[in-house]
């Protein structure tokens, strides 16, 4: 069982901060959570990801792990007590990192281009990539979940985390847009995995709900107008 | 683990196609090799029904089972062969660190290499660049280890070697060189070449650079 302190920086958020949340919470670790502010880096996160500079940066024993990804299986190695957060199948591991590197590399740098993208033509152009995408992990959820109620089974794992994390901002989005990212008709099963995953007891208070993550994005970018001008 | 299937779906130059494949035989599996193509209209049906979504490779395939993406397919291998040739660190910081740097030299590196031999000019210039700055790093990262896992070669140096045979090719187009900006790099490329399974996979680096001038000859570049 790991000892020594464990510190979290980041800021509520960030949905790879929240993955990060998630994984401590299963394994009952209480991190010392120190807030970041995206505007004006510590010199702690400098010092501690010299290399991207980012959140979130966990602190374990002083020493730092960077990238959400590199952190959840960290924290799994740590803590082997606690439940498991990667499967302990090698295939279904490999499974299990494929879908996260597709979610990080290709679906949510769309979700991401979709935020970005004026006007509504160039909007659903970006749509329609994700929905392909969307079909994808629909697919992939029905392979993987084996008739449980989520990747990893009857309860959360690796993958859950990966892609729940991301679901407050693909909602907060939706708002802002007043479009449809995830379509229950064309994701049945996500959108029963979703409103499960939401609702777990590990992850409810964690996952901000989208109304604030839209309520922060307008502050942000009126507060990065303001110190343009 | 007998009667095991094991194939493997790569491309010689492809630095990813070389990380299971030297996996492979640090592990000393059995494994059945099959050489794709690079023309996405001579890919193999077998490649297109084991990786529908990318079409890329590496792609292992463990009894009919595909495993894709480079370092997904070594880390599968290490924890399937287990009994021989361990790759990735036991320590967990450690093998957080290792993930880590892997993770950024498909990030960083990639690109700027691949740039340095298929453009020209300004691009080639600040390609070249930002390779240096970015092989310097890892370079740092080394130190004075004799490999990237320390004493044994691992799964950091498994992820960094495939570059190796291409420095030649980024060496003529980019117009430097990498021993004399990062020596220890280089030192580390040799030692690693010394290995039975590295010397074994890696292509010649004159192969290589013969494939980069007909590349580049594609691109309208010469």
């Amino acid at each position: 069982m790991a000892t020594g302190s464990v510190k979290l920086l980041g800021v509520w958020a960030s949905p790879f901060v929240n993955r990060v949340e998630i994984a401590l919470k299963m394994k009952s670790v209480e991190p010392e959570f120190i807030l970041e502010t995206t505007l004006n880096k510590s010199e702690l996160l400098l010092k501690s990801n010299p290399v991207y500079k980012k959140i979130p940066v966990l602190l374990h024993d002083e020493k730092p792990i960077c990238e959400s990804l590199v952190i959840l299986q960290y924290i799994d190695d740590s803590w082997p007590n606690g439940p498991s957060i990667l499967p302990s199948d090698p295939y279904d591991r490999a499974i299990a990192r494929f879908w996260a590197s597709y979610i990080d590399e290709k679906w949510y740098p769309l979700v991401v281009e979709f935020m970005k993208a004026e006007g509504k033509e160039e909007k659903a152009a970006v749509l329609e990539k994700i929905s392909e995408g969307n079909l994808l992990l629909e697919e992939a959820f029905i392979k993987i979940n084996k008739g449980n109620s989520f990747f990893g089974g009857d309860r959360i794992g690796y993958l859950d985390i990966v892609l729940g994390s991301l679901l407050g901002w693909v909602k907060a989005i939706e708002m802002m847009d007043e479009m449809k990212i995830l379509d229950e008709t064309k994701m049945p099963s996500l959108a029963e995995w979703d409103k499960r995953f939401c609702s777990d007891n590990v992850v409810k208070d964690i996952i901000p709900q989208p109304e604030k993550l839209a309520e922060i994005h307008r502050k942000f970018h009126q507060m990065k107008k303001a110190t343009s001008n | 683990m007998a009667n095991d299937e094991v194939i493997l779906l790569g491309f010689w130059p492809s630095m990813f196609g070389m990380r299971p494949r030297i996996a492979l035989e640090e592990k000393e599996v059995k494994y059945e090799y099959r050489e794709e193509e690079l023309m996405e209209a001579n890919k193999s049906p077998l490649l297109l029904q084991m990786n529908p979504i990318h079409k890329k490779i590496p792609v292992l395939i463990h009894n009919g089972k595909p495993i894709c993406e480079s370092f997904i397919a070594v880390e599968y291998i290490d924890e399937v062969w287990k009994d021989k040739a361990p790759l990735l660190p036991s320590d967990p910081y450690d093998r957080a660190q290792a993930r880590f740097w892997a993770d950024y030299i498909d990030k960083k590196l990639y690109i700027p290499a691949k740039t340095i031999h298929i453009t020209k000019g300004d691009e080639q210039e600040a390609a070249t660049k930002e390779f240096i700055e970015v092989l310097k790093v890892l370079e740092g990262v080394l130190g004075d280890k004799a490999y990237f896992g320390g004493d044994n070669f691992g799964y950091l140096d498994i992820a960094l070697i495939g570059f190796y045979c291409w420095f030649h090719t980024y060496e003529t187009y980019g117009n430097f060189s990498i021993e004399a900006e990062c020596p220890k790099i280089v030192a580390w490329g040799k030692r690693c070449m010394q290995m039975d399974s590295v010397a074994k996979i890696l292509p010649d680096q004159q192969k290589v650079l013969k494939l980069a001038k007909v590349l580049r000859q594609i691109y309208g570049l010469e």
